[in-house]
């Protein structure tokens, strides 16, 4: 028995139930985990079909960096969940419709095109062929343009986001850390050189402790 | 004897074969990280004028399976109203992924569990895993210093993969290849050959990234023993703790390995190229050299903890985004007009 479809039925029954919980938990915190294994398996998914460069960024940049800091953000508010329960029956029909028109649009656009025999299967590669090397030649030549269009609106977004966060207060204390890692010994240290014994013999414990002392 | 053995390897099907190498690779590391604590204590002993353990079997050697026992017996406590089986499967969420990245290491020429492509990005995916369960227990533990140090650890984590994957970027530029026997093989040569002359700021900065990585001294804000009492694992004893405490000598040796493969040319010998050492030594197998290489980076973590006092957070976060972003930048042009220019000894090859 070929061991492709097991996996792939696996997974995909494993992406399917873990999509729709993060939509139905009560708990954001359990809703963005279920979303990091929803990757995770998706990320399987494309293993199987040899993206492994695909495959491999999807867990490094979305479940690596991505999710981290939403989990990070989302661990951080204090919901109370009762209230995000509030008017769900009120507003269920005009979800409803919503869904429903969804459903109708996806299966206009599908539809047509649905069936695997509309697609012929991918043809295997040969053993020597890197997913990664080819995919990095086209970036870089047929879609140069795209491809540096897109790091710009990428570094516009951070920018941008930096600028609407960042508040300049006129009070606030900064340390100086050219200041602090310029700082010598010299500037924070005085050695006073002291008598490790008194010359006389102690008459008693504590006058020779306050010798020390002084 | 031998072609019996042989006979029966082959005879096992895929899978066994596969469980067979993986259980190969795992019972060492186990038992290394065993003995890398009590190497610690030891270490740390001496630099601090101490004798360290020695109650425990001869030299204190026993040292390890002592306290393994003291954890495996201890019970296990459960905080009330933390999230039980988030709290139970965070240990294993941060063990997994440190134990998942030695499948791509090699250990010598075609000594490999998984001989992949792209095995410096899986290396990386693996490595940014490890978060989750620090993160989770934090959460889970339902306590505000676990909480602060899941808060602590993710900031970090993050800050400092981004500096790790740009050393990383530069590597791969430097050897022209993702996978990571085909990096050693590009410092074929001599000593001089291995990247870490070329990249010397990257080889340092990944070192220092990983040692963060890993949430060690000086970078173990998320533990801060002195202020969050322990951290992520603050609420966690027993077996769920040795867990953790196994996870993070996991990425230590892991860490060493891989600045070992990808600096210092792996598992090739140090006196390559030199005239009458090289044949004098060219019956130690290449799996001794990269132990080697990894007992010296093991040793700088040791070193670090007992030297280094622990970094406040806000200078964490000055050494990761304004240092070591900027040089790991500047160093990706330098590398590439290196490359470009054919710079010998290093990337004069066709």
């Amino acid at each position: 028995m070929a061991i492709e479809p097991v996996i792939f039925y696996f997974f995909a029954v494993v992406l399917v139930a873990t999509s729709v919980a993060v939509i139905t938990v009560p708990n954001s915190v359990h809703a963005v985990l279920f979303l990091v294994l929803a990757f995770f398996t998706s990320a399987g998914l494309w293993l199987l079909l040899e993206a492994e460069f695909l495959a491999i960024t999807l867990v490094l940049v979305y479940v690596g960096a991505v999710m981290v800091l939403f989990l990070f953000v989302v661990m951080m508010l204090d919901i109370n969940f009762e209230p995000t329960r509030e008017g769900f029956i009120k507003n269920l029909p005009i979800g409803i419709i919503v869904a429903l028109i969804m459903v109708v649009e996806i299966i206009l656009v599908v539809w047509p095109n649905f069936g695997l025999e509309n697609y012929a299967a991918p043809a295997q590669q040969i053993a020597g062929y890197s997913n990664t090397k080819e995919l990095g030649l086209v970036l870089y030549t047929v879609y140069l343009y795209a491809f540096e269009l897109a790091a710009a609106i990428l570094l516009l977004a951070i920018v941008a986001a930096i600028m609407l966060t960042l508040r300049r207060r006129p009070n606030s204390k900064y340390q100086d850390i050219s200041e602090q890692v310029l700082a010598k010994k010299k500037d924070r240290l005085r050695i006073v050189k002291m008598e490790s014994s008194p010359k006389a013999a102690p008459t008693s414990v504590q006058e020779s402790e306050g010798g020390v002392e002084q | 004897m031998l072609q019996v053995l042989l006979d029966i390897w082959n005879w096992l099907p895929e899978l066994i074969q596969i469980l067979l190498k993986i259980v190969v690779i795992v019972v060492p590391i186990m038992l290394s990280v065993a003995y890398l604590t009590l190497a610690e204590r030891k270490v740390i002993g001496y630099i601090q004028v101490r004798i360290g353990p020695n109650r425990v079997g001869p030299r204190g050697l026993l040292q390890p399976i002592a306290d393994g026992l003291k954890l495996a017996l201890k019970e296990i406590i459960i905080p009330t109203n933390a999230n039980r089986f988030l709290f139970v499967i965070a240990p294993l969420l941060v063990l997994a992924p440190a134990l998942a990245a030695w499948a791509v290491i090699p250990f010598d020429e075609g000594m490999v569990l998984a001989d992949i492509d792209a095995g410096l990005l899986y290396i990386l995916a693996m490595t940014s895993l490890g978060v989750y369960g620090v993160i989770i227990a934090g959460w889970a533990s339902n306590s505000k210093y676990a909480f602060l140090g899941a808060l602590r650890s993710s900031a970090q984590v993050v800050s400092y993969e981004i500096a790790m994957g740009f050393a990383l970027v530069v590597v791969l530029m430097a050897a022209g290849s993702l996978n990571l026997q085909e990096i050693v093989l590009s410092q074929q040569g001599s000593v001089i050959h291995w990247f870490m002359w070329p990249l010397f700021p990257m080889f340092v900065v990944y070192f220092i990234s990983g040692v963060a990585e890993t949430n060690r001294a000086p970078f173990d804000v998320a533990e801060g023993e002195s202020e969050i009492v322990a951290g992520f694992h603050v609420e966690y004893a027993g077996m769920a703790f040795a867990l953790f405490f196994l996870a993070e000598y996991a990425n230590m040796i892991l860490i060493a390995a891989l600045t070992a493969i990808m600096f210092m040319g792996g598992w090739l010998s140090p006196f390559e190229g030199v005239p009458v050492l090289d044949g004098l030594t060219s019956w130690v197998p290449g799996i001794f050299w990269l132990l080697a290489k990894m007992g010296v980076f093991l040793f700088l973590f040791l070193w670090f903890r007992a030297t280094f006092p622990r970094y406040r957070y806000d200078q964490i976060m000055r050494l990761g985004w304004k240092v070591f972003i900027p040089v790991t930048i500047v160093w990706i042009v330098v590398t590439g007009f290196m490359v470009l220019g054919e710079v010998g000894p290093w990337f004069d090859r066709t």
